[in-house]
């Protein structure tokens, strides 16, 4: 049974998300929640001298598509410097997630990168 | 007796379900399933015709002005609020309309909780509350808490989703307990309070008491002279009315010794440079011009709620509960949080192993059965139950045993699309 939101892939990475937990030092974290539904998402990230990110664990709770968002995001993100990430823009994770999303579900798959901006940044504003 | 029973829950809504325009519309075929009243109720014709000829015919300023549309206006407005007040067994006087429960339950913050001259609440003193409260019936004590030094305390509720009686006995024990707010049926749990033996319980403990009445005036008869509770609020867009009014009712004496909570036209009787008298009951309370169609809208949705009778109201949304609760028990994974169907009103919040509520609503909505999900604005009660969220069916007048069908396959179906 096919599903265009719920494709094979998504549904893999929320039951089986990438990149899942905590770090231990993290060089820096964020932590946020949804306001709309209460999900909850925290990020740990490791970052080398030259500002490349080179480890990083999401954590928290959340429906399919942020928790499968987060997972998708984390392979891209590792390896990549901070002041990229910085720029980061909405666009950039849904063509990444590869679903049509609806404007209320908007803010699930985004959560991640919010979070993101809030741990390189300070700055924990919605991507747009 | 057993026949009846069954049969009793389809002749309502099927008596019922043409009055409602918005229940004829398919999206996809699919028939509209709307199981989400406790959010927001639907409104029947003749609610949506009140307003609609309030403003074609009737519409000019209430109050004041002394030609025969205004008077025509005044009657609408003040006639509504006659028959409201009656319903629910308080007198015009002391039937106060609001914006919404919310909007009540401030006025009852600011104007009973922060006067001056009183002290109600100050510093050491306690506001009470329950874990299964609405936000709504939280944060306005919070901040009154916060500006007057008095701590805000919770009601524990038990496993079961039941208010837990000993832990309330021993916070009234304290006797420092100045007010106790609690809802009459919760909107999570759908617990119903037995609000008469809990205002007796409260104001023998020296507490004043308001009841939150938003999700009981909509599904079970309502008394407030019976409940005898200091301040009973609702709002009108769950009892099949129009967002934007809702309803105080408060114990004569208090409401005539408290102060105004907005200043402004209507509310006064003389206004001199430096100061003001104010106007009589209810109006000293109705600053600014009021929701007129609002309150004839919701007039007219007591109108309604009056002639099917609000004890057939609960006992059809009862049976409709009895009928789905062991149905959903049934669906592998699925677990209902909340007392059982003795003590529940037609309410029902449920889990699901594997899927995240969101995904539930998402997916149930495709099959254009509308349920809500999410914390339900009672982040407090989550972190009680230890869960993020919860996906909630409720029941009106209009459902029946095919929308609880509809709902079961419906799940079905989503597990499915998960590959649970």
């Amino acid at each position: 049974m096919m599903d265009e939101l719920y494709r094979d892939y998504i549904l893999e990475h929320y039951k089986e998300p990438h990149h899942f937990g905590e770090l231990e030092n993290p060089d820096m974290q964020a932590h946020d929640v949804n306001p709309l539904c209460g999900d909850e998402l925290g990020v740990h990230l490791k970052v080398d001298e030259s500002g490349t990110i080179t480890d990083l664990a999401f954590h928290g709770k959340g429906c399919a598509i942020s928790q499968a968002s987060a997972s998708i995001a984390s392979e891209e993100l590792i390896g990549m410097k901070v002041d990229d990430v910085a720029k980061l823009d909405a666009d950039w994770l849904i063509d990444l997630l590869g679903i049509e999303i609806s404007p209320t579900r908007r803010k699930c798959a985004l959560l991640n990168l919010k979070v993101m901006r809030g741990a390189v940044t300070g700055d924990a504003s919605w991507p747009e | 007796m057993t026949e009846q029973a069954v049969h009793a829950p389809a002749s309502l809504a099927q008596r019922v379900r043409g009055d409602f325009p918005i229940l004829a519309q398919e999206q996809d075929g699919k028939r509209l399933v709307y199981l989400d009243s406790a959010a927001t109720g639907q409104k029947p014709s003749s609610v949506i015709d009140a307003i609609d000829s309030f403003y074609r015919n009737s519409n000019a300023p209430i109050h004041r002005s002394t030609y025969a549309l205004a008077e025509s206006s005044t009657q609408l407005f003040e006639g509504a609020r006659e028959r409201i007040a009656a319903f629910m067994g308080a007198t015009t006087e002391t039937t106060i309309f609001t914006r919404n429960a919310t909007e009540a339950i401030n006025l009852v913050a600011h104007a009973w909780g922060r006067d001056p001259r009183t002290g109600n609440i100050g510093e050491g003193d306690v506001v009470l509350v329950t874990e299964m409260e609405h936000h709504s019936n939280i944060v306005p004590w919070q901040m009154l808490c916060r500006d007057t030094g008095a701590t805000l305390d919770y009601v524990k509720i038990t496993d079961d989703g039941l208010l837990d009686a000993d832990d309330l006995a021993a916070k009234l024990a304290g006797g420092n307990v100045k007010l106790f707010a609690v809802a009459h049926i919760s909107n999570v749990l759908g617990t119903v309070n037995d609000v008469k033996a809990l205002v007796a319980q409260a104001r023998a403990a020296g507490a004043t008491v308001l009841i939150d009445g938003s999700q009981a005036v909509p599904q079970m008869p309502v008394n407030v002279a019976e409940i005898d509770a200091d301040f009973y609020v609702w709002t009108g867009h769950k009892a099949y009315g129009p967002t934007g009014i809702g309803v105080l009712h408060g114990r004569r004496e208090l409401l005539a010794t408290m102060r105004p909570w907005l200043g402004g036209g209507d509310m006064i009787k003389v206004v001199n440079w430096n100061d003001s008298s104010y106007n009589d009951l209810p109006w000293k309370f109705e600053a600014g011009t009021s929701a007129v169609a609002e309150a004839v809208g919701l007039g007219a949705a007591i109108d309604f709620i009056a002639e099917l009778g609000s004890e057939n109201i609960r006992a059809h949304e009862h049976a409709l509960v009895e009928n789905a609760l062991p149905r959903l028990a049934e669906i592998p994974g699925l677990t209902v949080v909340g007392p059982g169907a003795e003590a529940r009103g037609g309410v029902i919040s449920f889990t699901l192993d594997g899927m995240h509520p969101h995904d539930v609503g998402e997916l149930l909505g495709r099959e254009n059965v509308c349920v809500r999900t999410g914390h339900h604005c009672a982040q407090p009660l989550m972190r009680r139950l230890g869960i993020p969220a919860t996906a909630r069916a409720s029941f009106a007048c209009f459902n029946d045993t095919d929308d609880v069908d509809a709902l079961i396959e419906a799940l079905h179906k989503a597990r499915k699309v998960f590959g649970l």
